[in-house]
């Protein structure tokens, strides 16, 4: 808990500010909560720009090490034979664009600045050609689709007004914790002519966030905590059944 | 109701969770086992990562034991001597069980060897059972007191060390019930479950204990070893989650009285059949599962978060 609001604290200070430039943006919170009740929650990112132009959000959860594994049926039964480990992917990743990102940009500039699903290039451990580890990326991104944690559906930036924009970025229960970043394009005739980045921590806090730090820094500790409650748990009911 | 789990991190339906340690607790209460072997899947399905299902269920097992032995103990149930030596084997075996899954885990191999233990193991007990009970559901009529020796003598029989355990009337190598043990914590640390369907089979044919014994001895080193085991998991894996493991406990104790009472009004080898029926249809699931196509070949571990 206190590592996490000393995090936001931290980048709170290094966010560069916004002067003088063609785009403010900021999040309505800075810290995703996850308490024991946790059922995902909803950020607001709001803005204005000087001009005209098209907006680009795209939100990236913490990088991550991810092996995917190809199951082939060896003697008759499905076993793990091949691996490809990607070294950077985001645990969440969302764009959400004031028009279809296809008419904002061409493909070279969205794979420039990791922009689509489509785009998207992880980096893999063994450096193996693309055309190898295609369809591994492709199984990685479609287990994330389905987990939520790579929205399909193209979520809208909207103007309210000339200047003003809003956007709603929807975190699942199951988000991963850690920092984030928000980046915020604004696009002028299929170039970039401003951005912002914005820092967004994703933390358990209370309860849960007491039992996991409490499992992580007193693993023995914990473990016989969790055995005295068990054994307690086993004596009460014994007592429970036999007076029953 | 949705509650975060800290360690699994994700969210579970509290409801489900308490549903299925009520409805496993039923099966164990009734059938006299630790129910892991149905827990352990039932939590993957639900989406919990396999670690932490398999590190959680060995605390469960601790609960479940405790209350299952206090009440064999209080009928003087309860073979101290050899269940001493059981544990140590037991001991030693979530040990290098511990240290096992780490390897598989290293190797990638963590989930199929999970199943082809399930199979393996569930499959050939499962079977036996089924013939065992099935026989005796037939002959039942047909009651023949024959005069049988209180046990075959075999190989193992001479095995060195030979101890006398005089609660279960044994003078047998105490490697035997060691070496059970071993297995017992093998299965322990590696596939979650208590082992009991696997020990009480091995204690009577391959111990020849006295059946009213062999309850309440297998339950006495089973806390053992899933205590070791839980230890170990939080230690090393960090894949014990409490949350999870107290609405399973919580579910299983109440399952537990009702399914203890419901047995008391079937007879014991209609039981035995009904066990080793949910152990064979078990064992084939998994075995489906490892033999036919799946959906989709890949299968995406994410590495823990920091």
């Amino acid at each position: 808990m206190t590592r996490a609001l000393l995090a936001v604290a931290i980048l709170l200070v290094a966010t560069p500010s916004a002067r003088a430039q063609q785009l403010v943006a900021d999040l309505s919170s800075h810290l995703v909560a996850i308490t024991t009740g946790f059922t995902g929650a909803d950020l607001v990112l709001f803005g204005a720009i000087e001009g005209p132009g098209d907006l680009v959000v795209v939100v990236r959860g913490p990088p991550a090490e991810v092996v995917i594994r190809r199951k082939e049926r060896t003697v008759g039964l499905w076993l793990n034979r091949s691996a490809v480990t990607f070294k950077d992917v985001p645990g969440f990743y969302e764009v959400a664009t004031s028009k279809p990102l296809a008419e904002i940009a061409s493909g070279e500039t969205r794979a420039r600045y990791g922009l689509g699903v489509d785009v998207l290039r992880f980096e893999n451990a063994k450096k193996r050609e693309d055309l190898f580890v295609a369809p591994y990326r492709a199984a990685l991104i479609r287990a994330r689709q389905q987990a939520g944690l790579f929205p399909i559906d193209e979520r809208q930036t909207q103007f309210l007004g000339p200047r003003l924009f809003r956007t709603t970025i929807a975190f699942p229960a199951n988000v991963p914790t850690g920092l984030y970043q928000v980046e915020v394009l604004l696009f002028n005739k299929g170039v970039v002519v401003s951005a912002q980045s914005t820092p967004l921590v994703v933390s358990r806090v209370g309860f849960s966030a007491e039992i996991f730090s409490f499992s992580q820094q007193h693993a023995a500790t914990y473990a016989a905590c969790a055995l005295a409650l068990a054994v307690a748990a086993g004596w009460a009911a014994a007592a429970v059944f036999r007076k029953a | 109701m949705q509650i975060y789990l800290p360690i699994a991190e994700m969210p579970v339906d509290a409801l489900v969770i308490l549903l299925l340690g009520t409805g496993v607790g039923f099966l164990s209460g009734l059938f006299g086992v630790g129910g892991g072997f149905l827990m352990t899947p039932f939590l993957i399905f639900l989406g919990i990562p396999p670690a932490v299902a398999v590190g959680t269920q060995a605390n469960q097992l601790v609960a479940a034991s405790v209350s299952g032995v206090l009440a064999h103990w209080r009928r003087g149930n309860v073979d101290v001597k050899l269940g001493i030596v059981m544990l140590i084997g037991g001991a030693l075996g979530s040990v290098v069980g511990v240290e096992l899954f780490a390897l598989l885990k290293r190797l990638g191999q963590i989930d199929v060897a999970i199943s082809l233990a399930y199979v393996f193991f569930l499959g050939t007990v499962g079977a036996l059972m089924l013939i065992e009970s099935g026989r005796a559901l037939l002959q039942r009529r047909a009651t023949r007191p024959v005069r049988r020796k209180l046990h075959m003598h075999t190989f193992l029989h001479r095995l060195p060390l030979k101890t006398r355990f005089p609660r279960s009337r044994l003078y047998i190598s105490a490697l035997l019930p060691a070496m059970i043990g071993f297995i017992g914590g093998l299965l322990v640390a590696i596939m979650g479950i208590g082992g009991g369907f696997l020990l009480v089979p091995a204690m009577i044919y391959l111990l020849g204990m006295p059946a009213t014994l062999v309850a309440g001895t297998s339950l006495f080193q089973i806390i053992a070893t899933t205590a070791i085991a839980t230890f170990l998991h939080a230690v090393t894996n960090h894949t014990v989650d409490v949350v999870l493991g107290a609405l399973l406990i919580a579910g299983g104790v109440i399952g537990a009285q009702f399914g203890t009472r419901l047995s008391g009004l079937l007879r014991g080898e209609q039981i035995r059949a009904l066990l080793a029926l949910l152990v064979v249809l078990v064992a084939v699931k998994l075995g489906l599962d490892l033999v036919l196509t799946p959906d989709t070949p890949y299968v995406v571990q994410t590495a823990p978060s920091p």
